[in-house]
């Protein structure tokens, strides 16, 4: 063998590099065989209970409470009390105080509650760690700072509470869903009765602990779990008003209940959000934000840009680059903390998924989905792209809360705008592209409440959310989602 | 000669092959993306399998007025063997000089499967005429070297002068013969990622066989995004034209923990058929010792004091 044919000898390349099984230690949480109803300060023993599971496993994690119309109201005359009994009339800073406290206990225990996120809910650990956790003590560290200038932030409008609030919550960010809807209650002076989602009731029980450990006054929060039964007593209760995030379907239920009752209402609900790729985008970042957009939370995101748009110019190369980037995404169990996509949320959301995805396979879209081996018992789905989707396919039009891609193409910003904007929904929508001035142009024109340019599903507890049309009314995150919770005169 | 085309801003190369677009990079979302990867966890064998492979992709090196044969010579003992304790531990892929010193390090290399790397072009500043540049090169060549790592003329660059740049690259290319060139982008001069990922494409397009992200004397050398940035632009040239070219960030890396960073980031950007010696490097004068201490400490469960393991 010469020098020559040495120096050109090839190494081997390996198979493959296989990663070892990361899990964070589960340990860390300790969950009770069995809860009852947070009323008043203390734990009230249910009639009535069933059994919340671990949707990776189907291992059952604990038995919670199903709360009757009897339950219900004395949580909401628990927070009646609190309300008329200290909690409206104590200094705004000492409301601040409580806040900060929850705030920082919740950083202090984040750990704790990330797995617990992950054990019930079935999102990746590191998503619970990174984004559920840090933005839930943000939230109360953001409303705690707005609990003493409520003169300020609504200047010569006298903002008072407006007494009792009912909130009902979903199953896709239980956490920070209840910290959405508990901060701005608390900062503007209201008591509150909270239910989380059926299948995820147990990171709002660990709250209670926390509303214990920082000794707000009893009856201040109250936390009744149970299913849709549960959440319509709440409705019937007398309570000041409704906070509501979940399907559009059960936010109509809700308003056509309190039309002429008086109670105020706010709505968060469904989305089909267009996620737009103009030629000009920088590429590989933009896959990256489809795959963010879409993939996140196992797609169960209300704002999440299920309708990827792309200029019809540079279809091809983002498709295929999209394709190889699935074919990287980690798919299993919740815990390892290289998951990117977790467990389905429950049985009923997989069938739902199924249902939509057999559709578009039967209206003729073509589907993709990565080779990756889910695991046998839990709910899983693999990650999925439908391309030659038409406009007026299901699954271009009803939204599939699961991690489905729905892809169609345009050809001019104005036809961009009619397709984004050619929806019942309008929660939010994604713009990508290098032009400054086509941002807000697009921004200009799409009816949507939320619009990120180059980058998507990042909050902040100060910028507002909340939709148009189908996707609901009222703002969550900053001054405005103070509004909702106060009265003028 | 191969002339250069001039780069007409945004578009296409007007070459053959067709080379990707130029088109843009976002900043903001490539460093987040480098962030997450940069959060996975290696663990047990996959890290194990990580920290072994960092040692035959690197380019042991040093770059230093001091060199001196005798320093060459501790250096290649060390690059042949790592750990003389451990004979599993492979040698690393190569032992990257000055010019003056390649005829010593081939010297003691020689028949160990270790290659010997030299700059050349006036490394690091690339500020001298073209032909003393040629004549380097040759010359290292001449001399045994595997591998030239050459800079490009960033005053070029940075003035718009694409075409000099890509000039000289072929030039260079033409007199390494059968070495493989590696083309050092000085990526703290560019000054933004647009400009990283247009030097990556001119200098892969003027025949670089390596695209390297650093000389080493600069502050701010290799970072987890300019690399993804630099691998990026590698992906699109190999799903453009099939070709596969090698990626050398160096600079800065001089933990166990950041090497698996980086291939963790190559593995999930280019594949498995990137974790190879033949096309990804890295450069780094210190980083081996805390890869074999993190090797020992898999190995026997704990770690050991820094004096177990030689200082070359």
């Amino acid at each position: 063998m010469t020098d020559l044919e040495r120096t050109r000898e090839r190494s081997p390349v390996p198979k493959d590099w296989t990663y070892a099984p990361a899990p964070e230690a589960r340990d860390i949480v300790h969950i009770e065989e069995r809860y009852g109803h947070f009323v008043g300060g203390e734990w009230v023993e249910p009639a009535e209970t069933y059994s919340t599971i671990s949707p990776a496993s189907e291992e059952p994690l604990a038995q919670v409470g199903q709360a009757t119309a009897e339950e219900v109201t004395g949580a909401v005359d628990a927070a009646r009390d609190a309300f008329e009994n200290g909690w409206s009339d104590i200094s705004p800073s000492e409301r601040a105080k409580y806040l900060f406290r929850i705030a920082r206990i919740l950083q202090e225990r984040s750990r704790e509650f990330a797995v617990l996120e992950s054990l019930n809910g079935g999102k990746p650990i590191k998503e619970s760690r990174d984004v559920d956790l840090p933005l839930s003590a943000a939230h109360f560290f953001y409303y705690a700072g707005w609990a003493d200038k409520l003169e300020y932030a609504f200047p010569n409008r006298r903002p008072r509470p407006i007494g009792v609030a009912g909130q009902i919550i979903p199953w896709n960010f239980p956490l920070l869903m209840l910290a959405w809807k508990i901060a701005p209650a608390l900062a503007a002076g209201n008591t509150v009765v909270l239910k989380p989602a059926e299948t995820t009731p147990l990171s709002a029980l660990l709250f209670c602990d926390v509303v214990r450990q920082a000794e707000l006054p009893p009856g201040v929060v109250n936390i009744v779990t149970g299913d849709g039964r549960t959440g319509t007593a709440i409705v019937k209760a007398g309570v000041d008003k409704i906070a509501f995030t979940g399907s559009t379907e059960v936010g109509k239920a809700i308003q056509r209940e309190l039309a002429g009752t008086g109670k105020r209402l706010t709505l968060e609900l469904g989305g089909k959000a267009a996620n737009i790729i103009f030629d000009d985008a920088a590429l590989d970042q933009a896959v990256e934000g489809i795959i963010n957009g879409i993939y996140f939370n196992q797609g169960h995101v209300c704002c999440a840009g299920s309708r990827l748009l792309v200029q019809e110019s540079i279809y091809e190369p983002v498709v295929e680059k999209l394709k190889r980037r699935l074919a990287t995404l980690r798919v299993g169990d919740p815990l390892d903390k290289n998951t990117d996509v977790g467990a389905i949320n429950s049985r009923q959301q997989l069938e739902k998924i199924q249902e939509l995805v057999a559709s578009g396979e039967e209206e003729g879209a073509e589907i993709y989905q990565p080779p990756c081996r889910l695991p046998e018992k839990g709910y899983w789905f693999a990650p999925t792209v439908f391309t030659n989707v038409a406009q007026s396919y299901r699954i271009a039009q009803e939204e599939i809360f699961g991690p489905v891609l729905s892809i169609l193409t345009f050809r001019t910003p104005e036809e961009a705008v009619e397709k984004a904007n050619n929806t019942p929904y309008g929660l939010s929508a994604g713009v990508w592209t290098e032009k400054g001035s086509r941002i807000l142009w697009m921004a200009e024109r799409l009816r949507a409440g939320v619009i990120w340019a180059n980058t998507y599903n990042r909050f902040d507890p100060s910028s507002p959310f909340g939709g148009y049309k189908e996707s609901g009314f009222g703002r969550e995150g900053g001054r405005h989602g103070l509004e909702p919770y106060l009265d003028f005169s | 000669m191969a002339q250069a085309p001039a780069l007409p801003r945004g578009f296409e190369l007007p070459l053959e092959p067709r080379l990707p677009r130029i088109g843009s990079v976002d900043a903001v979302a490539l460093e987040e993306r480098a962030a997450s990867l940069a959060k996975r966890s290696i663990k047990r064998e996959a890290k194990v399998f990580a920290l072994e492979l960092a040692i035959r992709m690197m380019d042991l090196t040093t770059l230093e007025g001091q060199d001196t044969p005798g320093k060459i010579a501790a250096l290649a003992s060390k690059a042949i063997r790592p750990d003389p304790s451990d004979p599993n531990i492979p040698s690393v892929a190569a032992l990257c000089v000055y010019p003056n010193l390649v005829p010593t390090a081939v010297a003691r290399v020689e028949g160990t499967g270790v290659k010997v790397a030299s700059v050349a072009t006036a490394f690091p500043s690339g500020q001298s005429p073209l032909e003393a540049k040629l004549d380097e090169v040759r010359w290292v060549v001449e001399h045994g070297a595997d591998e030239v790592d050459m800079v490009i003329d960033r005053g070029a660059f940075l003035s718009g002068r694409y075409a000099k740049v890509y000039d000289e690259i072929v030039r260079v290319k033409e007199a390494c013969g059968d070495a493989h060139l590696k083309v050092i982008l000085e990526v703290s001069e560019l000054g933004t990622y647009d400009n990283v990922r247009r030097a990556s494409l001119l200098a892969i397009a003027a025949g670089a066989d390596f695209i390297k992200t650093s000389t080493g004397k600069l502050p701010g050398a290799a970072t987890l995004p300019v690399t993804l940035c630099m691998l990026e632009a590698i992906r699109d040239v190999y799903e453009e034209t099939g070709r596969m070219v090698g990626m050398k960030p160096a600079g800065g890396i001089r933990q166990a923990k950041q090497s698996v960073q980086y291939l963790v980031q190559l593995h999930e950007t280019l594949g498995v058929d990137w974790l190879t010696p033949d096309l990804y490097r890295i450069g780094a004068s210190s980083l081996l010792n805390d890869v074999l201490m993190q090797l020992r400490k898999e190995r026997t469960g704990a770690y050991q004091s820094a004096d177990y393991f030689t200082i070359d």
